[in-house]
């Protein structure tokens, strides 16, 4: 065993990448879930935007393109689900299910012709004399710009629903849609946005990891990516600071094991592999001692009927 | 004199499928006038109010504010127009504070520490006291309802719409309500008030619109009209009292001795030495302020929470440690207090909510295989008894209105011929004809030859039938006394003063 071979710096780099895929995906579900929604399709839109952003980034050349297309086809994705749940009124945990399901097979379909392909390299963002500070420069100034916008996505967000307008009428709307839809808000309208939302930032997560953290296309490569999303808005009790602590926990022990792994530590490589997940969970539970908060309306079908 | 008036409703009619809820309804209210809508439940005030607020679309007539033509499409056209709307289930957010949830009723709310500021401000003028920064959940219903009475006087509202407000509020609440709905009056504020409660609307409103089955049937001056002529006009017919036949009391069917129950919830009141006997053929009637051990006392009758061996006797028999299965199948029944969730299970259709009480005494369950036909029969006889308006046995509980289920729950104990029922709050929520037949039920169960324990907080409900009447107090049981001739005084000290005293003395 040899820890030495792993390079702290490069780790902490690597980590944060791992965990952005995560904090899009978990993100985008907090906002879903804070307007009383519970949409379980997170994995299959972040698929869909995984091939979506590959396709079109392997196709015009350009990953900033590949990553527009692979919100919008996040986004699509999550249309069928507001349909489904919001429009016929069909029940949340199934459809959502649903839409796992199928995104996982429809982008197989999608991604045939793509496998083995490598796609165009996203372009570091030159942040100039702040990338040579030594250690600091590499680990926080040598990213992507999508790695950028995850983080400021969860400021964004959490400033939406603190300080906004907009965000009060969301977190009442996912509180009590009776109440709300008394006081004259579009329970319907809200809450289909949400998902939209919830459905592009899926997506770009999905492209995250098969245009920058992967990169290249394989079958079913967010490999539960997105059922971890899920668990992470419950256990980080819908904040999105938490959920950022928890998606970089998460990040830093699929990283650590990485690289565990690769300086041949002598402990069995399946113990390895589980331990973010296992790790991830239990801190967060403890976190999440603190009396919980789910939005009361949560999962809850509305129909303006009374 | 007249004031140009403020609305004008005429012929406003609004069906839905099956039933027409507003049929030509017209009425005028005029500036600083406190107007009542009265009616039974399912009478049609509802969705008048509705209209008016605009939730709902009539189907035909017009509406007139200000003589100008008033069509809102939606609550915010209506509160732009001046129309303020307190709800009879508060329209509020739990998980939010008193601040936010007023913000969120607000066409453009101010930053939440201006808007903080304001509702402290007209908190204090109107004697109404609220803190901006509490959750909304940790709150009393009465401050509740304060919540959205501020809501609405902050956008300075020409008509307030008031729904039932008083079926939630202690009567000090009241009595605050009533000082600031009289203020507002008085400030050229007009108050449209729906309730049932008919000594209120004398004390309080300067005209009354009766309405029945959808349609005006009568317009009268509160103050010169007495409760029965109007409980009258909502019923449509003469109200009957309840009669009591013969006074014979028979064995002591149910026996408690010294019964002591720690409360399940962390919140509730144990239950601390209680004896009382009750006979067959008497009414005990059991009054209290709620949470004084009501619902525990419900428990443990009922054998939801099980009692130490020799507290409670049935015909001599210890049933203490039987669960409410048990208890059944020998005769002691129960009605608990609150119809949706506890005594009826809401998404379930009334035929399965009778077969859950029923299955053991009606017979309708052989060696754990269900016969629903006879639950069905047993739901319409409990349908047609109790006059419990439904379409059917099909339909759930949720959908009945809360009178007509708490007839369906009520009926249904009754009819499985118990002979100890004990029931919580019976005629809680429901209109004064419902009331007095589901009265008029426990009493014939009681001249039948069962013992029929009425827990309430409705003092004349229980002078009314009671034979005796005790009270809870601090989870202790007052010695009773025979109901007739008791004075308030004597009430009020047993249910408060006399344990007080003797506290004090230890």
């Amino acid at each position: 065993m040899d820890l030495s071979a792993i390079n702290p710096v490069l780790f902490v780099a690597g980590f944060l990448i791992a965990a952005t895929p995560l904090i899009f995906a978990a993100l985008g579900e907090l906002v879903v879930e804070k307007s009383g929604v519970l949409n379980l399709g997170v994995e299959g839109m972040m698929i869909m935007g995984a091939i979506c952003g590959f396709a079109t980034a392997v196709e015009t050349g350009s990953p900033l393109l590949g990553f527009a297309a692979a919100a919008l086809g996040g986004a699509l994705l999550s249309l069928l689900f507001a349909f489904l749940t919001q429009i016929t009124l069909a029940n949340q945990v199934a459809s959502g299910l649903a839409l796992t399901l199928f995104g996982l097979g429809f982008s197989a379909l999608l991604g045939q012709s793509y496998v083995g392909i490598k796609p165009p390299r996203l372009a570091e963002v030159n942040f100039g004399p702040l990338h040579d500070i030594p250690v600091i420069g590499p680990i926080l100034f040598s990213h992507d710009i999508i790695l950028y916008l995850g983080f400021a996505l969860v400021v964004a967000v959490w400033a939406m629903l603190k300080f906004t307008r907009a965000g009060l009428i969301l977190r009442a709307v996912g509180e009590s849609h009776d109440a709300a839809h008394a006081l004259g808000y579009k329970v319907v309208r809200i809450r289909t946005l949400a998902i939209m939302f919830g459905g592009a930032c899926a997506g770009l997560g999905g492209a995250y990891i098969s245009l920058i953290r992967v990169p290249q296309w394989t079958e079913g490569m967010t490999a539960g990516v997105g059922w971890i999303a899920l668990a992470l808005v419950v256990f980080a009790s819908w904040k999105p600071w938490r959920l950022l602590l928890g998606a970089y926990l998460f990040g830093g022990i699929t990283q650590l094991q990485l690289n565990l792994q690769g300086a041949g530590v002598a402990i069995p490589v399946e113990y390895l592999a589980m331990s973010p997940y296992i790790i991830t969970i239990l801190v967060l539970v403890v976190l999440s001692a603190d009396k919980s908060s789910a939005p009361a309306s949560l999962g809850r079908t509305f129909h303006a009927s009374s | 004199m007249t004031t140009p008036p403020l609305l004008t409703l005429s012929g406003l009619t609004k069906a839905y499928p099956g039933v027409v809820a507003n049929d030509d309804v017209s009425l005028t209210i005029t500036p600083g006038e406190v107007h009542a809508l009265l009616g039974e439940n399912g009478a049609g005030k509802s969705t008048l109010v509705k209209m008016i607020y605009g939730l709902v679309k009539p189907d035909s007539g017009t509406m007139q504010m200000h003589g100008a033509a008033f069509h809102p499409n939606e609550p915010r056209a209506a509160r732009a127009a001046g129309v303020g709307m307190v709800f009879q289930h508060f329209s509020l957010f739990d998980a939010l504070s008193v601040a936010e949830n007023i913000a969120l009723g607000m066409e453009d709310a101010p930053k939440l520490g201006t808007l903080s500021k304001q509702i402290r401000d007209v908190s204090e003028a109107y004697g109404l006291p609220l803190s901006p920064d509490r959750i909304v959940g940790d709150l009393s219903a009465g401050e509740r309802q304060r919540v959205e009475i501020i809501r609405c006087l902050l956008q300075d509202p020409k008509l307030l719409v008031m729904d039932e407000p008083t079926s939630v509020l202690t009567p000090q609440e009241v009595e605050i309500l009533f000082k600031t709905l009289r203020k507002l009056s008085a400030e050229g504020t007009a108050i449209l008030y729906i309730s049932h409660k008919l000594e209120e609307i004398r004390s309080l409103c300067d005209s009354a619109t009766i309405l029945r089955l959808g349609k005006v049937v009568g317009h009268c001056t509160p103050s010169e009209t007495s409760a029965r002529d109007m409980a009258e006009m909502m019923v449509g017919s003469m109200l009957k009292t309840p009669l009591r036949t013969g006074k014979t009391q028979g064995d002591v069917l149910l026996d408690l001795q010294g019964l002591n129950a720690k409360s399940p919830s962390a919140f509730g009141m144990p239950l601390r030495d209680i004896s009382v006997q009750v006979r067959a053929g008497e009414v005990l009637g059991i009054g209290g302020v709620a949470g004084n051990g009501q619902d525990e006392l419900l428990a443990a009758l009922s054998g939801e929470n099980l009692s130490d061996p020799g507290m409670i006797l049935f015909k001599g028999s210890d049933i203490g440690q039987l669960g409410p299965i048990a208890r059944r199948s020998l005769g002691v029944l129960a009605a608990p207090e609150e119809r949706l969730g506890h005594a009826a299970a809401p998404d379930m259709t009334l035929t399965e909510n009778a077969m859950l009480t029923g299955a053991v005494r009606e017979k309708l369950e052989r060696r754990g295989m269900l016969n629903w036909p006879a639950a069905t029969r047993f739901a319409e006889r409990i349908i047609r008894k109790f006059d419990v308006r439904t379409p059917g046995p099909g339909n759930a509980a949720r959908s009945l209105s809360g009178g007509n289920l708490q007839k369906f729950v009520i009926g249904r104990e009754v009819m499985q011929r118990p002979e100890v029922l004990v029931v919580n709050q019976p005629t809680w929520g429901v209109d004064a004809s419902a009331a007095a037949s589901i009265r008029q039920a426990l009493l014939d169960l009681a001249d039948n030859g069962a013992a029929v324990i009425v827990i309430s907080q409705d003092l004349d409900e229980l002078m009314e039938i009671s034979d005796r009447f005790a009270a809870l107090n601090e989870g202790r049981l007052s010695e009773p006394r025979p109901a007739q001739g008791l004075s308030v005084d004597e009430i009020g000290l047993m249910m408060g003063g006399a344990h007080g005293m003797e506290v004090a003395h230890v």
